[in-house]
């Protein structure tokens, strides 16, 4: 494990991703301790370029944008989190299940993974959404786990099917070890890497649902995230009124993040599959 | 029967099942909603009518179609079997229309923004993977990165970028519609025409956020083929690289084509709300607005539309699939 880290760290894609993420992390948890006002605060006219003041300008409200845009990365990158830990949970259990108990469990929980695959988490997000009522940010952030699972349980379901047949799992079970301790010791060490990996790729993909689903109009409430931004500046036509610094800055730091993760899994990739290094 | 159309029958089988799970969520989700959805959503949406006898008529109405006074599972009979006749419903927004009549006239723009930008993008991006993995050096350096940093913007992203730079900045595309709406839709060339402006950037900003994604992939599973043993068997055997290439290519492509059938969703999904951008007179663009009239039956029959077809496009490549891939026809016989 530690040696897998020594060698992450010479990857130059994976220290690219991993470097930019905590840069960004960094600046937006150490931003608003220095600048300590209010960001729904109105402090400007509407529309206001950016300027030494303020560096990128005030949205429709006269709100300073760069402070949202330091709330709303974080609340982005959160949401991504929280949905990034659920959803590969949740898959990590249903795959480790189906694939290491077979049999009719595993038809039972392979077809519902299937049938979750096909049906748009798109689709499941809105219709869950739409029906509740207070949304916060952890709510959305759950509601976006619980949707995007059946990848993962997929991979890990077959990574599990062929580590169930090998000889250090059959001696385990001669051995007379119980089946939670199998699946920790001779099963989860041989996964690790991938689910690490698809840990990322949730988050990910999680950031992206988060900004998806407040363009709608349906993400959490009483919170700034990169969407609710740009759902604000599309609400309010910030690119008719040629207010670019409305949504241009949340769009690239939404790029930016997804870009330093992306970045860092196929960092990742290429260390632990290396079939695939070119 | 042969191996084909048994393959056929268990896709279809698990398809019809799948379609069925995705009603049921249209139907049961919305319903989670606390107490009698019918009158919050007629309060809602009446504030400021003060005609009372208009706001008892669409009560009146609703009452009917959710059947609240009946058993959950009656109200679910009765959801199917308007399915079937194509009855989704009145809209609350758009109160009386029909959900359906707003839905069949979104369909057309929908389908012809996305069909043909999906595929763009996945030809392109395909073919532009492949060449990264094989050209490897300076090549493979430039186009990774950037199909990267492409892949990481959301649709609509990429979509606002340009409709500020090519609409707004610099004029060169129309801002928003599906066609200037001086012009009375007809078979003219100027209607054409001003369709085609208006289809440009949303039709470009899907395309390229496709590009990037498809030629990640793309290359990866051409670097994975290229190390393969058979490649290497046929260097040795001396067989010329252009035929090679064309082995690897083609073993590349089949993961590929799996690929486009499980990303189609998020596909569908992301270029949705880039017509929402574009205020394209398609279904992203009609949910937009019934997500922010709280329109119930109209959200419901947006996210049932496109999870059908999803759905259909899935079995549909599923179909194709079983065609191609000799592993699969292999599989078809060993069972028979």
């Amino acid at each position: 494990m530690k040696n897998s880290f020594v060698i992450l760290l010479k990857s130059p894609k994976f220290m690219i991703g991993a470097i930019l993420f905590l840069l960004m992390l960094a600046l937006v948890l150490i931003y608003p301790q220095i600048n300590r006002k209010d960001p729904l605060e109105m402090m400007a006219l509407a529309f206001q370029p950016p300027d030494a003041n303020l560096w990128l300008g005030s949205d429709n409200f006269g709100r300073d944008l760069f402070l949202e845009l330091m709330y709303g990365i974080q609340t982005s990158i959160r949401v991504g989190l929280i949905a990034g830990v659920f959803a590969t949970v949740i898959g990590l259990i249903i795959g480790l299940a189906s694939g290491y108990i077979g049999g009719m469990v595993d038809n039972i929980l392979t077809a519902i993974t299937n049938i979750f695959i096909v049906i748009p988490s798109f689709v499941i997000l809105i219709l869950i959404s739409v029906s509740i009522n207070s949304r916060s940010s952890l709510v959305t952030a759950i509601i976006i786990g619980i949707t995007s699972w059946p990848w993962t349980a997929r991979a890990v379901r077959a990574q599990t099917t062929s580590l169930r047949g090998r000889d250090h799992v059959h001696i385990a079970k001669i051995s007379g070890h119980s089946t939670p301790k199998i699946i920790v010791f001779e099963i989860l060490p041989y996964i690790a890497s991938y689910v690490v990996m698809a840990f990322v790729l949730q988050t990910a993909s999680g950031i992206l649902s988060e900004a998806s689903i407040s363009m709608l109009g349906l993400g959490p409430y009483n919170t700034i995230s990169l969407g609710i931004i740009m759902n604000w500046a599309l609400v309010f036509e910030a690119p008719v009124a040629g207010a670019w610094w409305a949504f241009i800055p949340a769009a690239l730091s939404i790029a930016l993040i997804t870009f330093s993760l992306y970045m860092m899994n196929t960092g990742m990739d290429e260390i632990f599959n290396p079939k695939i290094r070119s | 029967m042969n191996a084909y159309s048994r393959y056929f029958i268990k896709k279809l089988f698990w398809y019809l099942l799948t379609l069925v799970i995705a009603i049921a969520l249209n139907f049961f989700l919305p319903r989670m909603i606390e107490g009698n959805p019918v009158s919050i959503i007629v309060s809602q949406m009446s504030q400021g009518m003060t005609d009372s006898d208009t706001i008892k008529r669409v009560y009146e109405t609703f009452m009917k179609e959710f059947g609240i006074d009946k058993p959950l599972w009656e109200q679910f009979v009765i959801y199917i079997k308007n399915l079937f006749t194509g009855d989704l419903g009145t809209s609350f927004g758009l109160y009386p229309k029909k959900v359906t009549d707003i839905l069949a006239s979104a369909i057309p723009w929908t389908i012809g923004l996305q069909l043909p930008a999906i595929l763009v993008g996945w030809i392109l991006g395909n073919v532009l993977g492949a060449v990264a993995a094989y050209k490897k050096g300076v090549f493979d350096k430039a186009i990774f990165p950037v199909a990267l940093f492409i892949n990481s913007i959301p649709f609509f992203t990429l979509a606002i970028i340009m409709l500020y730079l090519f609409a707004l900045s610099l004029g060169w595309f129309p801002l928003s519609g599906g066609y200037d709406f001086q012009k009375i839709p007809s078979l003219s060339f100027d209607f054409i025409g001003s369709v085609i402006r208006h289809h440009t950037l949303p039709f470009l900003s899907i395309v390229l956020v496709t590009i990037g994604g498809q030629a990640i992939g793309m290359r990866e599973m051409s670097i994975y083929e290229l190390n393969a043993d058979y490649v290497l068997y046929a260097k040795l055997l001396g067989i010329r690289d252009s035929k090679i290439a064309r082995y690897v290519f083609r073993n590349a492509m089949l993961p590929q084509i799996t690929g486009l059938a499980l990303s189609i969703g998020t596909m569908v999904g992301g270029s949705l709300i880039c017509e929402i951008v574009f205020s394209y007179p398609g279904l992203g663009t009609w949910m937009f607005t019934a997500i922010r009239q709280l329109d119930y039956p109209l959200i419901s029959g947006c996210t049932l539309l496109i999870a059908v077809t999803v759905l259909l496009a899935n079995f549909t490549i599923d179909m194709i699939y079983g065609l191609i891939d000799p592993r699969i026809k292999a599989a078809q016989m060993e069972e028979e």
